[in-house]
């Protein structure tokens, strides 16, 4: 997905002039070749994560489109004062685009993770966020934010599913169960351990790639009474929206996704998502017991 | 732009009205007479051009205490007189730390130290980027500098030859552990004036100064925070 986002940046800035893209060393080599062409557009502010957030702010005060790009844990959890007043209080936006996810950089440790990246956003007004689960969703999404002055949260991971789906903000509905059969929802590259773990279960899987604004109308047409959400961030990130969608209806829900406790062992992201409960094995139980306990 | 002398009168009554003290005179507010010469002799910017692209940018990083800003904008006709006599109440676009969104001419929100100059640089860059020759002004506090988003604002700014940007620190020695050597000393690359804050001719020289390819700093030595 980061080649994709490097491509697409690049051929933004040739496109449109208020393409703006702000690193802080991370990827500068492959934004080289843009840089060299496009050297006031392409800024790298060296290892400054809060200034780079800052002179993302004020490039949006002239009208400028800043993409502003680092590890998760750089541009959302170090930056955080910086996102809420350069830009939130400001006024403007920017589309911060990360690599890294939960646990992408799982052999260099927590210090490169951002499993709370989403519940940082979560506290400030106005952030849409974008979860791709495949390279081919990343183009559209990014092309899209070109084209408003939204604040934009981008999150691309290592991990992807097997094919891409539609670049929309709705619900799409992968795998229909029986009426009335439980949802399970599945954001970004979930969506294939998601369908692996429930191929012989009588469920709905749904898939989002924007979990920002949450999808609540669509959420509230499918479900009928159990409702599964798998996230590839902290578990139960979403809970709150999704308990607001279904105030209406007695409802069940289960809220998987990355746990708090820091597990401070290396290996693999399949070990980590093992770890985590979020590989096939580990959903097939989480979401089996669950069923079974309201049955 | 006509160069009017400074008004204490005016400025003591505006003031009067934002705080009800009648005790202090406006050399008690230590930005005060910077704000004054860049508004009345430096800043191509009008209560008519204010969201004009090429206006030049004034950026108040050091968010507290903006009495002195807002009687400058007030004085100036950017925000009606009137709405000074309702500073932080319920319905008052004035708070005591400015938010741009409610204050016509105001750039930045803040309150937070430390964000200003970051915002600075990166306005500059997008002026740059633009092809427009504005210039962008950011004041500090001395204090403000302990805060490290600072440098790494300043040691980019310097990296990146923004020479249209100029910070100002108004320096009245309240940062908690001082600047040995100097605050100039701390903007290795930019080039540096160090003047009097009262002496409105040295902050008019000092403030249109400029290097063709480093930013500038100007400090301006106020007296101690009592």
């Amino acid at each position: 997905m980061r080649e994709t986002f490097v491509a697409t940046t690049t051929a933004l800035l040739e496109e449109d002039p208020r393409t703006a893209v702000v690193l802080a060393d991370i990827s500068g080599d492959a934004f080289a070749p843009a840089q060299r062409r496009h050297p006031d557009r392409v800024i790298n502010v060296g290892i400054r994560e809060q200034l780079m957030a800052g002179v993302a702010g004020g490039l949006a005060l002239t009208g400028l489109r800043p993409y502003v790009h680092s590890y998760a844990p750089f541009v959302i959890d170090r930056a955080y004062e910086q996102i809420k007043l350069d830009l939130g209080h400001q006024d403007v936006g920017a589309v911060l685009v990360s690599i890294g996810a939960s646990y992408d950089a799982s052999s260099e440790g927590y210090t490169h993770q951002s499993p709370g990246d989403v519940a940082l956003l979560d506290t400030l007004e106005g952030w849409t966020v974008h979860v791709p689960g495949h390279p081919n969703e990343v183009p559209a999404l990014l092309r899209a934010a070109a084209r408003n002055d939204d604040r934009i949260y981008v999150r691309l991971s290592s991990q992807q599913n097997s094919r891409a789906y539609a670049a929309t903000d709705k619900l799409q509905v992968v795998r229909q169960g029986w009426a009335g059969a439980p949802v399970v929802l599945a954001v970004g590259p979930m969506l294939d351990p998601v369908l692996a773990a429930t191929a012989d279960l009588d469920v709905t899987v749904a898939y989002t790639l924007t979990p920002r604004p949450l999808d609540t109308r669509g959420l509230r047409e499918l479900v009928s009474r159990e409702v599964v959400v798998v996230e590839p961030y902290l578990a139960g990130t979403s809970s709150r929206l999704v308990a607001a969608a279904l105030s209406d209806v007695p409802h069940r829900g289960l809220h998987l996704g990355v746990g708090r406790a820091e597990q401070r062992r290396y290996g693999t992201p399949a070990d980590h998502a093992r770890w985590h409960g979020l590989d096939a094995t580990g959903l097939r139980a989480s979401i089996s017991a669950f069923l079974r306990a309201g049955s | 732009m006509t160069t009017t002398a400074v008004n204490p009168d005016l400025l003591g009554t505006l003031l009067t009205r934002l705080t009800g003290d009648e005790k202090h005179a406006p050399s008690a507010y230590s930005t005060l007479d910077v704000l004054w010469v860049l508004y009345d002799r430096v800043l191509r910017v009008s209560p008519d051009t204010v969201d004009d692209p090429d206006r030049d940018r004034f950026l108040l990083s050091k968010g507290h205490g903006p009495a002195g800003y807002y009687a400058v904008l007030a004085a100036k006709g950017f925000i009606p007189v009137d709405w000074l006599d309702d500073l932080g109440g319920p319905e008052s676009p004035l708070g005591h730390h400015p938010d741009r969104v409610l204050i016509p001419g105001v750039e930045i929100g803040t309150g937070s130290l430390g964000h200003g100059l970051g915002l600075g640089v990166g306005t500059a860059l997008g002026l740059r980027a633009q092809g427009l020759d504005a210039r962008t002004f950011v004041l500090l506090g001395d204090a403000e500098l302990d805060e490290g988003s600072n440098h790494e604002a300043i040691a980019y700014a310097a990296a990146a030859r923004l020479d249209k940007l100029t910070a100002i620190v108004i320096d009245n020695q309240s940062s908690t552990h001082g600047w040995p050597g100097g605050i100039a000393s701390r903007f290795p690359g930019w080039t540096a004036s160090t003047v009097d804050g009262r002496d409105h001719e040295a902050i008019e020289i000092a403030l249109r100064q400029r290097d063709r390819d480093r930013p500038h700093v100007v400090v301006a030595a106020v007296e101690k925070k009592g």
